[in-house]
């Protein structure tokens, strides 16, 4: 069989969702290519709808999804390849932990022994192979986050959809899951999350997927997507020995709209709508001048920047 | 831990396996349901339910016993005749059915936890065989326990082990078998009302509305039920009322067959109505 370029993409082609007369997700259309992507955007942007949409939980109104070039209407192939930690905080009854995630794996078609070990190695990714053989009805919230999402990697699935795999958990577990991610992503994996902890998205994606009422509003790469935001010039500060010549310096270029001193005199922010001629520019001063820089930190090239820009009025649900 | 390999080895099915995965899946969900819905606390209604007849068939053969005429094999099986039409089949078969069956698919929707299978490579169909082979083997253990029992107590404790020489055994059996055709027909569209319908209530209670009053109907309207033809199977007739339409008994080697071949027509109905289904808990 001929290799696809769709069969190492998710892809949306014209993607509509109405729930009756209610808007999920309209004309969304958009590639996903392997790597950590996450959804951000209000309650209601459509983020879920998403996910449920890939994963076939829910049909599409109009348009077509598919997943590395299958489509989960073919659930026997689809789901060996992908996973999905739903926001679904609910478990089947009176069952362990380790009866939960091995119980589905046989459902998988998997033997016993070799759905043990797959359910203990999940267990162990999410560090919880202590509580395994506790009823999950005991379990905190925090442990229920973690046994659905050992669940949904114990298969060893390709894609993984997780929908707000970080709620509930503690900054330590919240830093494990997200090295794990990590750690996935580089073995080659797709991951789709959504976050409403927007620095958290920040530190762990590699692109991001806005949404709003529906929408997608913003994709791409944090940074690609700030760098194409030209109604909103970059900020950016720069530490140095003499702030003032650098602003003086800085209004040679049309581009630069804003300077201002930091309040110790030892920076500089400045706004402008080219930044990669900004860096030039600081570069022949920096040689010309002798101007000795500390730092240049761009102030609103994250998600955040972005998320209030695009969507604004507080942050992300 | 097995190896990487092995596992993908598992995970890939060729079109040869495909019979044995299934196979292997319905074996998964059985077990799975069975440890989900009928051990533990959550149980402990059915089993008082399928317990009933048993517990009334012992305290009617301690009262048949204290009288001073000793029954006859004849009259015995007109009040078993009675007692099982009544209470076991329009009531414990029904009921039972009604509760174990409309709970696999509305119960996870409920308890919010029906994804989990959607979310696993399994056909639907595969899902709705297996859901309903779940519902089948407990009801067929419990109800099936509860018929032979009801028959046993009765008889031993009023005429003694002397029933049992006779023609008793087969008659205990052909209630028996009833109890399992009641189970496989009612069982089947409790479980399609369960996957349908957001309240089950009210599609059961016109079922049984309609099972109640078959015997008032047209001989061509009774034979659009179940009980007509469980009815037609037992070997004891019962006079249906002053008010009953009188119409032949369907003979075995058609009601049998029939209800099979309607049961497996509900389940390939069920199996092309899951594919299209959403989850969407918020509406429920």
């Amino acid at each position: 069989m001929t290799d696809r370029p769709d069969d190492h993409m998710i892809v949306f082609e014209d993607v509509s969702k109405f729930y009756g007369e209610i808007l999920g997700v309209n004309r969304v259309s958009i590639t996903i290519e392997p790597g950590i992507t996450s959804l951000v955007g209000p309650n209601g942007s459509g983020k879920t709808t998403l996910m449920n949409l890939m994963t076939g939980l829910i049909r599409p109104t109009r348009g077509r999804v598919s997943v590395l070039g299958l489509r989960a209407d073919h659930p026997e192939v689809f789901f060996r390849r992908v996973g999905y930690c739903s926001q679904f905080d609910s478990f089947p009854r009176a069952l362990t932990g380790f009866q939960f995630i091995q119980s589905y794996l046989r459902v998988h078609g998997f033997s016993k022994k070799v759905s043990q070990d797959l359910a203990w190695r999940s267990l162990h990714r999410v560090d919880l192979l202590e509580a395994a053989h506790l009823k999950i009805g005991a379990y905190s919230k925090g442990m229920r986050q973690r046994v659905r999402l050992a669940q949904s990697i114990a298969h060893e699935p390709v894609v993984m959809i997780l929908d707000e795999p970080l709620n509930g958990l503690d900054p330590m577990a919240r830093a494990e899951t997200i090295r794990l991610f990590r750690q996935l992503a580089a073995e080659g994996l797709h991951l789709i999350i959504s976050s409403h902890i927007l620095h958290e998205v920040d530190m762990m994606s590699d692109r991001v997927i806005l949404l709003n009422n529906g929408y997608v509003v913003a994709e791409g790469e944090i940074h690609g997507v700030r760098d194409e935001m030209e109604e909103h010039p970059m900020q950016i500060l720069i530490r140095c020995d003499r702030p003032g010549l650098l602003a003086a310096r800085v209004f040679e270029q049309d581009s630069v709209v804003e300077a201002k001193i930091h309040k110790d005199r030892k920076g500089l922010f400045i706004k402008t709508r080219d930044a990669d001629a900004f860096y030039l520019l600081l570069n022949s001063i920096v040689v010309e001048d002798g101007l000795i820089v500390e730092s240049i930190a761009p102030v609103d090239d994250d998600i955040n920047a972005v998320y209030q820009y695009l969507i604004g009025g507080g942050e992300a649900a | 831990m097995s190896s990487s390999t092995e596992v993908l080895a598992e995970m890939k099915p060729t079109r040869a396996r495909s019979w044995s995965l299934w196979g292997g899946q319905i074996a998964a969900i059985l077990r799975l349901e069975v440890r989900k819905n009928f051990i533990g606390r959550r149980a402990f209604l059915i089993y008082l339910l399928a317990g009933a007849p048993i517990l009334i068939m012992a305290f009617a053969s301690v009262l048949i016993s204290g009288e001073r005429r000793q029954l006859s094999i004849g009259e015995l099986n007109i009040i078993f005749a009675n007692a099982y039409e009544a209470l076991i089949l329009r009531t414990l078969i029904f009921f039972g059915c009604a509760w174990i069956f409309m709970n696999l698919f509305r119960g996870e929707v409920v308890d919010r936890s029906l994804h989990y299978y959607f979310l696993s490579p399994l056909r639907r169909e595969v899902l709705v065989c297996g859901k309903y082979l779940s519902g089948l083997v407990a009801t067929l253990v419990l109800f099936g326990i509860s018929t032979g029992g009801s028959v046993f107590v009765l008889c031993i404790g009023t005429i003694g082990p002397s029933y049992f020489n006779r023609a008793g055994v087969s008659q205990a059996l052909v209630y028996v078998g009833i109890t399992v055709l009641g189970c496989i027909g009612y069982g089947a569209a409790f479980m399609v009302i369960g996957l349908f319908f957001r309240n089950p209530i009210i599609p059961g209670l016109l079922i049984y509305g309609w099972e109640w009053i078959n015997f008032l109907l047209p001989p061509v309207l009774k034979k659009i039920s179940i009980i007509h033809y469980l009815h037609s199977l037992t070997p004891v007739p019962i006079p249906e009322g002053p008010f009953a339409m009188v119409a032949e008994p369907t003979p075995a080697y058609i009601s049998i067959p029939g209800l099979l071949i309607v049961t497996a027509a509900v389940l390939v109905f069920a199996s092309f109505q899951i594919r299209r289904m959403e989850i969407n808990y918020g509406g429920e």
